[in-house]
This record gives C-alpha cells, structure tokens and sequence, in this order.
C-alpha cells in the first residue's frame, strides 16, 4: 500500500518536472508552424542575413507568442487587424478629395502584390530612403495631386496593412548597399545606441535578452516583418513608427517622431534584420 | 451613433443530419463604454450592442446580452448541431435601436 502511495507521488512529482519538456511540437508556441486560410506558407525562423554578426537564426514576432494568440493569425476572418483591410480597400477606389484615387493607376491592391517585401527602399527621384508610408504619400500628393495622409494615422496604417496583406508569403528582401548604405548604418547606430534614463538600447532586449521575460513580457527579437500589427493590448492596428516610439518611450527617453528621418534609418535596419523571413502583417500580437 | 457596422459570419454551406458546426461571428463595431472622457473631459456616450441572436428556421441557438465591458468589434464563434436544412439567421442589437441582420443556408445533403 505504502509503496505503491509512493510510486504514485513520485510519477506525479516526475509530470511536474517534465512538464515544459514534454509540450508536444502542435503545443510550443516556437515549433509551430504558420499557414494562414491554410494556403499562404509563412517563413517564421530563417538563417540570420550575412550582415547580422550576434545572431544566428531569426524568428519573427509569431513564434514568441502564446498559441491563442498565434491561432488568431492563421484564419483572416479570426484576425481583427483584417478590419482595417477592408477600411483600405474601400479607400483605395474612393477620391481622394479631387476625383482621384489609388484605383486611378494602380487596377487593384492585388497589383502592388510584393511590393513591401522591398520597403524601405531608396527612391532615385526624392534622393532618400523611404518607407511604404513615405511611398503611399508620395502617390497622393505627387502623382494624385491630393493631400497628404498623417504618417501615423488610421487611413495610413490600415493602407500600410493592406500592401503588407497582398504581399504576404513573399521575403523581406531590403537592400542595404549601394545608396541606402549610409541610411542603414545611421539605422545600425540609432541600434545600438542607449536611450533614456533606463539607458537601454534596441540590442538590450532584442538582441542580448530575447525569448526572455521583461516582467511580464516575452521579449521577441523585434522584427518587423509583421507590421502593421494588430495589438491586443490597444486593440487596433499599430505602425511600426509607433511601435518604435513606445519602445524607446518605455526606455524613459523623449522619441522620435514616427516618419522622422531617424525612424526611416532604423526601420530599415531592422527589416534587414528580417532578410529571410516571410511578410506576415497585418499579424496579432499582444 | 454607430458608424461603419459591418457583420461578418462565416457559416459551412453544407453539414451532414446532425453534424455539429462551428460558426464564427464578429461585427464590426466601436462599442464604446460610457466610462470614457474625451478630450475636453466629456463623458463619451455609451453606445454598444446589447444583444446578440442566433437562430436556426426561426429556433434560438444562442442569445447572449452584451455588457460596456465587451471589447470593440464583438466576435463570438459556437457551435451548433445541424438537424435539417435550413438558414441560419444573426441579429445585433445596437444602443441606438439599429438592428443589424445576416443569414447564411446551410444544406444537409
């Protein structure tokens, strides 16, 4: 009787013990795998890219968060950012403000398929790095004649979501020579530098302590690859600009302002961190 | 006033007699509380939907009242058996008295 009480208290205490090591592949967030509407294959670790000297492997943002959370992203009708989507398809064929619209060059979303694996790319004709965002902008005032969008407002993250939404599945692929080289390094040295009274720079958490917890938090490796996010937190779509200035808020610094060149820079550092990894936004995130 | 309310269901178009299926709803909507202030220290009128209603040739499935505390565009996914064919219908209520309607068949064949 005494025994068997004993083998039963020692199989139980052995389940405890094991228990983070026997979650099955479909149970640990970090071994599934993401298909969204079960056809769009997403790249969600990939060998890190030749310039990226402390990692590598890079995983995006998906594989750091709990299943339900993951299980959000894998069905579009499950994913709320797919809201915001829908908001710029409809604006994408309405006017402007003077009979023009995105639809007047561009036949469909669709067209632009692509398109965000390569942003933020240097543009010949204005001289400079420039983000999606600066992109879109750049069609509604130069080529539609119409007024700008704010950089960091509703009718631009969710235009930002829909090219990120009909270029899912393709690698981020930014380049990083030729003239966009001086941007990058700006971009590598905003990077690594400390912010703020908590003196802490992108690479302190990203870097040096991913897959860590910050209090509460699991610390991603902060790519990219899946903005615009929908955030649980704030529950709607968040820009990567955005994303940039809470970081570097949280790090008790004055920010940046998102679409300020030094956002540009370090946005298109860290895509190039991403080199590899799939388009995935508009994704869930907490 | 509400504005931009879409619903959204996603129903399977065909189920075996007595096949238990999942559907997913989510409308979209503000769902403000009434316990928030704006700018100048206002108070934001509430304005949400109160109610939500599943029903199969006219039987409820589910009815479920909705509190301020329900995050903004509500989604519920349940189950439901599927005895015969028949529509599925969906209605919201809103604050305002707006009453929002969608209906999807579903065929056992």
């Amino acid at each position: 009787m005494s025994r068997s009480f004993w083998l039963g208290g020692c199989a139980a205490s052995a389940l405890i013990i094991c228990g983070p090591a026997m979650l099955t592949a479909q149970e640990d967030p970090a071994e599934r795998s993401l298909v969204i509407n079960g056809e769009i294959e997403i790249v969600t670790e990939a060998d890190a890219p030749a310039h990226l000297e402390n990692l590598s492997t890079i995983r995006s943002g998906w594989t750091f968060r709990s299943p339900e959370t993951q299980t959000m992203q894998m069905d579009d009708f499950d994913n709320p950012a797919t809201l915001g989507v829908e908001a710029a398809r409809a604006k994408f064929s309405s006017d402007l403000g003077n009979g023009e619209s995105c639809a007047s060059c561009h036949e469909a979303p669709e067209e632009l398929a692509g398109v965000r694996a390569v942003y933020p790319k240097f543009d010949e004709s204005a001289g400079e790095v420039q983000t999606i965002e600066m992109q879109i902008n750049e069609c509604i005032t130069d080529r539609a004649g119409a007024e700008a969008w704010d950089y960091d407002k509703t009718d631009m993250i969710n235009m930002s979501a829909l090219m990120s939404f009909v270029s899912r599945g393709e690698a981020v692929n930014v380049a990083i020579d030729g003239p966009a080289a001086e941007t990058w390094e700006r971009g590598k040295e905003i990077y690594y530098t400390r912010y703020g009274l908590l003196e802490l720079s992108c690479a302190n958490c990203h870097e040096d302590n991913y897959d860590n917890m910050i209090r509460a938090d699991h610390l991603s490796q902060g790519q990219v690859n899946g903005f615009p996010t929908y955030r649980l937190k704030n529950a709607k779509l968040n820009s990567v600009h955005g994303r940039f200035k809470g970081c570097v808020r949280d790090t008790m610094a004055e920010t940046f302002s998102p679409g300020s060149p030094e956002f540009v820079a370090l946005e298109l550092y860290v895509a190039s961190r991403g080199n590899g990894l799939s388009v995935e936004g508009p994704a869930v995130r907490n | 006033m509400a504005e931009n309310v879409t619903p959204r269901v996603r129903v399977p178009s065909s189920a075996s007699a007595g096949e238990t299926v999942t559907i997913k709803t989510l409308i979209s909507h503000q769902m403000e509380s009434g316990q928030r202030k704006d700018d100048a220290g206002n108070t934001i009128p509430r304005s949400i939907i109160n109610r939500f209603v599943a029903a199969f040739n006219g039987e409820t499935v589910i009815d479920v009242t909705m509190e301020p505390a329900i995050s903004t565009n509500p989604y519920f996914e349940f189950q439901a058996k599927i005895p015969e064919s028949g529509t599925m219908s969906f209605t919201w209520y809103d604050d305002d008295g707006s009453v929002y309607e969608e209906s999807k068949e579903i065929t056992v064949g």
